[in-house]
Order: structure tokens, then sequence, then C-alpha cells
């Protein structure tokens, strides 16, 4: 067999137990990333995209479960002992979470912070080195370095990212996670954070998944990019075919969101769409995107539709693939 | 070739601070010291006239209470006290001398210790400070750190039973702690009052640690659940705290994300309520200080409400306000190395 691939996660499941009854999330997810690729992950809040993040570190609140197998360079990291999976987290992948303003201790200084995971991981490194190398890794991601005595409340929005983006990068894994690295931030600060990621996905080889609603952002930045909609990817592909012409209709819909730039006549009509995602536990019967479908059909209501290829590289979970009746 | 992207950025990156705004900022400028001190001044000066004022306007005659026959006394021979006591004049004559005599370090004579206030307040300051200091001590250990235990396992059988205990003792008045502790070990190895007993072959210290067994135990036992309860449910704001998912992250134990990065954060308000406290270990506890007869401040305000002695409650209320007010300025100059976020502010 060939060397197994960075990230592969296969028939991933989060369910919630709640008060209300169980909440499916997560409903049987297959994502596949390697070295030097960037895979996207779009969708409406509530989706599932954050489920799906967290669970590839296992980083999910006591009261959810996580079935599947999420195959971290070959190992599951879904059946690891407890020893292994600190051993591997941080270390081999690590997360850029969303809006880094929690993210951040907000009563110890950005130096320690970053040092931590160095000398939880590295035996033989000392206290030194480990700074020397998070000052090095700040002026990496355009951070002074003095910020290392700063504290996250001193810093700016963008500044606090591209402080996360350094600790993620401290022990050099080959795969970081960024859920929605961007959002709080302006559009400036975020190109500049985004031109950071793509940078360091050329230059170190690393494996990124970003996650993020902004469709656009994705299609710029990623290789592939996998649309979810009530915890399943509803299509599949290289990420600016998905944003210039989507096959499902809620990618369609989630890309006709955002305007394109240069095109006056879709900034001037912009397509929402109407309605809200299902509750995950009350899910309609069918595809559960049917209800707010403008090309749903009887069919609709009673066929659930996995994944099926819709094009070359391409995949798509909608009846109308292949019947060539796509609504326009 | 191009630039790696990541240099480019940096290029691009707003513009670096003046490396002198990076140096550390002072915890402490002397801008905020003063504000503080000045602040505490102003709130001094004015216990100080409340507190004059205060004992004017209350009802009752002191020079019946001051007189030896009490009640019964001579008419004529009440006149001559109020006059010896200055009670004649006009209030703010009254409010003058005691302002005067206040910046000499007098607070009058007291009327039952045949004393100065500032001597009998003196003698029995030790005491008290070392009961209640003691007491604060041992009760925001223990109470911290038993507190960030539940709140971090909250819902574990450990933290229902501490609770239950904590919320308990709470709500039991301290002179009842007082007496079942009396009752219960009469007779045993802990004596049940005084501070010191003549008869002892004990050295002087530990004969005294000895006697501060059973009123420091009680006043534990209402401490600590203040520490616990406040320190468990600052531990369950922060349990979810985003933060702590990124240390996980990071791979650390989970008492290692615990005693790194939630209790530091969660230490905060127990901080505040641990100063508050110490303000009043000068005010002692009163009926813990009577149950067992400690001779403290408590013991000294019980016997001087009595009478009344008036100069001397006038003496206890202030040394009282003046330790809190100590107190809270040692708070607010201590918060801002605990919590940068206040420095900023």
């Amino acid at each position: 067999m060939s060397t197994p691939k960075l990230l592969e996660v296969e028939d991933l499941r989060v369910t919630y137990r709640t008060a209300g009854g169980d909440l499916p999330a997560v409903r049987g997810v297959h994502l596949t990333v390697d070295k030097g690729q960037t895979l996207g992950v779009a969708g409406e809040s509530g989706c599932g995209k954050t489920s799906v993040a967290s669970a590839i570190l296992r980083l999910l609140p006591p009261g959810a479960r996580a079935t599947g197998r999420v195959l971290l360079q070959g190992e599951d990291v879904l059946a690891m002992n407890w020893g292994r999976l600190r051993a591997v987290r941080w270390s081999a992948a690590a997360i850029v979470f969303q809006g880094a303003m929690h993210a951040l201790n907000p009563v110890r200084t950005i130096g320690r912070q970053i040092v931590e995971p160095i000398l939880l991981h590295e035996r033989g490194v000392g206290a030194r080195a480990a700074r020397k190398r998070a000052a090095g890794l700040l002026e990496q991601v355009g951070v002074p370095s003095w910020r290392l005595r700063s504290y996250p409340h001193e810093l700016s929005g963008g500044q606090r990212q591209r402080v996360m983006i350094a600790m993620a990068l401290a022990c050099a894994p080959d795969l970081i996670i960024a859920d929605e690295p961007t959002t709080a931030l302006d559009v400036m600060v975020q190109a500049q954070v985004l031109d950071l990621l793509r940078g360091l996905v050329r230059e170190r080889g690393l494996g990124l998944v970003l996650i993020s609603h902004d469709l656009a952002v994705l299609a710029d930045v990623c290789d592939r990019v996998a649309v979810m909609y009530a915890g399943r990817v509803v299509e599949e592909g290289p990420g600016h075919r998905l944003f210039t012409d989507a096959v499902h209709p809620y990618a369609r819909a989630l890309a006709a969101a955002f305007p394109t730039i240069g095109d006056p006549a879709s900034r001037l009509a912009p397509h929402g769409l109407p309605g809200d995602p299902p509750d995950p536990r009350g899910l309609p019967t069918g595809c559960p995107f049917h209800p707010r479908c403008a090309a749903a059909v009887e069919r609709c209501r009673t066929e659930d539709v996995l994944l099926r290829p819709a094009a070359p590289d391409r995949s798509a979970a909608c009846v109308h693939i292949g019947t060539e009746a796509v609504a326009p | 070739m191009a630039l790696p992207a990541t240099q480019r950025l940096a290029e691009t990156a707003p513009a670096a601070e003046p490396p002198g705004r990076g140096r550390r900022r002072a915890a402490l400028t002397p801008r905020y010291v003063l504000g503080k001190v000045l602040a505490s001044a102003v709130t001094l000066a004015f216990v100080v006239v409340v507190n004059f004022f205060l004992f004017r306007v209350l009802p009752g005659d002191p020079a019946k209470a001051f007189s030896p026959r009490g009640r019964n006394a001579d008419p004529q021979r009440l006149v001559q006290i109020r006059r010896d006591l200055g009670l004649g004049l006009p209030w703010h004559e009254q409010f003058w001398a005691y302002v005067k005599a206040l910046a000499h370090g007098n607070l009058g004579t007291s009327w039952g210790q045949k004393q100065s206030v500032v001597s009998a307040i003196g003698d029995r300051l030790w005491p008290t400070v070392l009961l209640s200091g003691t007491a604060l001590l041992v009760s925001a250990a223990l109470g911290m750190w038993l507190g960030a235990r539940t709140g971090w396992r909250y819902g574990s059988p450990f933290d229902r039973l501490s609770s239950g205990v904590s919320i308990a003792l709470y709500s039991t008045p301290e002179w009842l702690i007082g007496l079942v502790l009396l009752t219960t070990v009469t007779g045993t190895a802990f004596p049940s009052g005084g501070m010191t007993d003549p008869r002892s072959t004990l050295p002087g210290a530990v004969d005294v640690a000895w006697h501060l067994v059973l009123p420091c135990l009680c006043l534990v036992l209402v401490y600590i659940a203040e520490y616990s309860l406040i320190m468990r449910s600052s531990m369950l704001d922060e349990r979810h705290a985003e933060y702590l998912t990124t240390a996980r992250a990071k791979g650390l134990r989970d008492d290692l994300v615990m005693r790194r990065h939630a209790w530091p954060n969660a230490l905060l308000p127990s901080t505040t309520l641990f100063f508050l406290s110490l303000g009043f270990v000068v005010s002692g506890a009163i009926t813990v200080e009577t149950v067992f007869s400690w001779p403290g401040l408590g013991r000294l305000t019980y016997d001087a409400l009595r009478g009344p002695d008036v100069p001397l409650l006038q003496g206890l209320f202030l040394t009282f306000s003046a330790g809190v007010i100590l107190m809270n300025l040692v708070a607010d100059l201590l918060y801002p190395l605990l919590d940068p976020r206040v420095r900023a502010a």
C-alpha cells in the first residue's frame, strides 16, 4: 500500500446528547486531505462544520459522541488512548480557532502561550530555545517579536489571529485545521490572514482544512471544497468550479449569496436563500434540503440521496444528478 | 524568485509600534496609585464625619450610662458628667475638637476601660488579627482549592457533597457553630476559652496556638463556604471558555488545563472577596470572640456596646472602617498584577 494520506475522515458521525433528545450534528462525512493540499468546508451556521473540526482532534464537549474513523497519517484518532491522543494533539495536527479573542488565555502572555506546546511536546528543548522559536514564529506571521510579552487584549483582532496561527505552527504539525479563522476580521486583514495561510501551505507543505461560511473565500484559497448541509457533504469538487458552477441547488444558492467582484449584475441582485437550516432533531424526510429547494420534485420528499459522481472529479448529493433536469 | 509569501506579508503587516511601547508596561503607574490613594483618603474623611455625627444622633443619654448609679443617677451629677464630657458644647465645636484630637492620634478616653481609646484598641488588636487572620488564610486557601476542584468536576459526588456541606455551614449562624463546638469538645484537649492559661506548662506561643484552635475552627467553618462557593461558581463560568479548548487541543493533561489556564482566570472573584474580607480581619468576629472569650476587638466591641462606651465605640468603628478602606486600597493596588486587563483600563 502507498503511504497513508495526511487526513482521511471516513463516515464520521457526531451526535450530541441534549435534553431534547439526540442531536445528530454530523451524519456520515468523508473527507481527505493530503500534504500541501487545502480543503475547504463550507456551509451555513449549524450545518456541522465546527463539529467536524472538533472531532478530528476529539475536542468535542463531553455530551457528544463521535463514530466512524478519523485517520491521521493512518492512525485512527477516535480509537487512540488518552496518552497517545495528547501526544498527537498539536504536534501532528493543530487548530486555529474561530475568534481568537476568546481562544487565547486573557491572563497569560502571548509568549507563554506559544511556548507552552513546545515545552510540552518536545523533550530536550529548553525554555530559552522555545522562546527563541516563538519569536521567530511571530516574526514569520508578521507580528513583531516583542509582542511575546504582550497580553491578548493588547493586540488587534488581526494580530491575535496571527498569534493563533503562530501558535498552531509551534510544533511544526503536518495538518492545520482553521475554523473560521477570518470571520471576525475586516476585509483587508482577512485577505492578509488568508495569504499567510496560503503561503504556509505552499512553503511548508502543510495540509490545511479551512472551514468557513464564505464560499467565495474558500473557492479562492482551496484546492477542493466540500459544501455541508444538515450534517452531510452535499457537494464536493475543485474550489473554483464549485463557486462558478455548482451542481447541487444548495451549493449554488450558497455561491449566489456572495456577489461576484466586478460583476454589477450579481451585486445588484444577490440571491439569498429563504428559510433556515433544519433542526437536526427533526430532519425532513428524503433530501433534508427539499423544503428550501427551488428544484425540488416529488422524489425529493421520499428519497434520501447520497453523494454520487456528478462530473469528472466532482460529486454531489441530488436526485437531479445525471438526469439533466437540474432546474436553472 | 519571489519572496516567500510569509515574508512579504510581514512587510505589509501593520507597521510595528515604536519599540518604547513594547516594553512591558509597568503594572502600576504612579497615576494609578495616586488616584487610588486619594480616593481612599476621601472615603476615610467621609467616614470620620459620618462616624462622629452617627453617635450624636443616636438616642439615649450617655451620661446616664456613664454614671455609676445608672438610670437612677442624681440629676445634678448628670449635668456635671455632661459638662465633663464636653456634651454641652455646640455640635460644630465638638466636631472640631474631635478632628483636632484625631489629628494628634488621640481618640479620647474610654469611659468604661479607664484608659485611652488608642491603648485599649492597641491592646486588643493583635489577638484579633491573629484569630481572624489565621482563620481567613486557612479558609481562603482551603476554600479556593475545594471550589476549584468541585467546579471543575461539576456534578460529581464530591461536588455534590462539598456543595451541600458548604451551603449548610454558610447558612448556620456562627454562634451556633461556636456553641456546638463548645459543647462537643468540652473536657477534651482543646481549651474552650481565653487566649492563654497561666497554669499551662506549654511555652507561650504554643499555648496561644492551642487556645486558637477552637475559635479559629469555628470561623473557618463559616468562611470556607463563601470561598468554596464563589470559587466553584467562577470555575463553572470558566469551564466552557474557548481558551480551555485551545489548551486541550495543545495536548495538556486535564489537571494542567485546570491549574494553568482555568484557575488563574477563575481566581479573580475570590481574590476580590479575600481582600474585602481582609478589611474585616480588624473588626474580627464579634460573636465568635464573645463565645470563646477571646480577648480581641470583637470582645471589646461587645463590652463597649453594653455601656455604651461612646468614645471607645467611636474609636472602634473608625478603626474597623479604616481597616476596610486600607485593605480595599491594597486590593486595588494588587489587582493589576493579577489581571493584566485591569492595567489597560
